[in-house]
């Protein structure tokens, strides 16, 4: 299809679909109002848990099923892109490039900063369902702070410090914690991935029943899925050649 | 007011859709894709807003009972946003594979499939 022939095709879907939208807004509840049924069963089934953090509580508790769906389509997303960064038959290992120039001011905050931010991963996902967080923010966090070592070192030194072959099992403990939270409740007759677990004082660290453990294994599922997924980037751009005579 | 608010979602989503038609490399057209889902987001956080309400998270400065924002429609929005960025991530690696089997990302000169 030439480009005339798209934008044509293009304009009228768009008018089209600009149409609906339009009678759409219309029938919306007004922007800002106070009127949001959802967000009153929700709270008030977070409330019910002992789960001020009412996000959280919809992801890992309420509405459970759909987070695994999600974790899912993650494993299922990394999977495929780590199958296709592979190196392919014309495709050779290389040694990858050690550190270059380096400013000392980068090292030093880059060592100071991969503890910290390390830390302040787990606190976010173990925090998740008292405070702003959870398994996604925290999870996120954690594999992006272990990469300041690659800013701060090199990508030999990233290598020694980080074991992929960990983080794949990572990925799929996470998805094999979660699936056996939703068995677990099976068997105690409460329904797949029911909160099946007292739910302890409003506000405590442990409390909340299975929304802390839901979370702390969508955390490890997303660090090392995150982890995989960077590595597989980065050893395509410093650690793989191609084979200048099969190309 | 809500013609604003809604209206912004609307047409990031849009906006995405056009820059993938009228794209002219396939890193660009990922990078739209993404734009459009962002779109969906600001629809979704547009839907929940609620004047003068607080996050929907409880604790000594908000205790159970404060008006706060819808919190589904912000479930939504976290866990896509980190699903995106995965498949965002797919989606590159299809880009590099394809620059690797046909040498170029131009959309328009991938005329047919190859094994």
């Amino acid at each position: 299809m030439n480009r005339t022939a798209r934008y044509v095709v293009f304009g009228i879907g768009c008018v089209g679909l600009l149409v609906l939208l339009g009678s759409a807004i219309r029938l919306l509840p007004a922007f800002g109002g106070a009127w949001h049924p959802y967000r009153d069963m929700a709270v008030a089934a977070a409330l019910l848990h002992s789960t001020p953090n009412v996000v959280t509580s919809v992801n890992f508790d309420q509405r459970g099923l759909d987070t695994l769906a999600e974790e899912a389509i993650l494993l299922a997303s990394v999977l495929g892109a780590a199958t296709l960064l592979r190196p392919g038959k014309d495709e050779r290992a290389r040694k990858p490039p050690g550190a270059g120039r380096m400013l000392h001011g980068t090292r030093l905050a880059g060592y100071v900063f991969l503890p910290v931010s390390l830390i302040l991963g787990a606190d976010v996902v173990v925090h998740g369902h008292l405070t702003p967080g959870g398994g996604f923010q925290g999870g996120v966090v954690l594999a992006t702070g272990l990469h300041l070592l690659y800013l701060a070192d090199s990508y030999p030194a990233l290598r020694r410090l980080r074991p992929l072959r960990w983080y794949e099992y990572g990925e799929a403990v996470g998805m094999g914690a979660v699936v056996s939270l939703g068995v677990a409740g099976l068997l105690t007759g409460a329904g797949f991935l029911a909160n099946i677990l007292p739910t302890g004082g409003f506000g405590q660290l442990v409390s909340a029943g299975t929304v802390p453990l839901f979370s702390i294994a969508i955390g490890v599922e997303v660090a090392s899925g995150v982890v995989v997924l960077l590595a597989g980037f980065l050893a395509q751009d410093l650690a793989i050649a191609r084979d200048r005579s099969t190309a | 007011m809500s013609l604003f608010a809604y209206g912004t979602g609307f047409w990031l989503v849009l906006v995405g859709i056009f820059g993938v038609v009228r794209s002219r490399n396939l890193i660009h057209s990922v990078v739209c894709v993404s734009v459009a889902q962002s779109g969906t987001y600001v629809i979704l956080l547009a839907v929940g807003y609620q004047r003068g309400a607080v996050a929907p998270i409880f604790g000594p400065g908000s205790p159970p009972g404060t008006p706060v924002v819808d919190p589904v429609v912000q479930a939504m929005a976290l866990t896509d946003i980190v699903v995106s960025a995965t498949v965002t991530a797919l989606l590159l690696a299809l880009v590099i594979q394809v620059a690797k089997r046909h040498g170029t990302v131009v959309p328009d000169e991938l005329h047919a499939l190859r094994g």
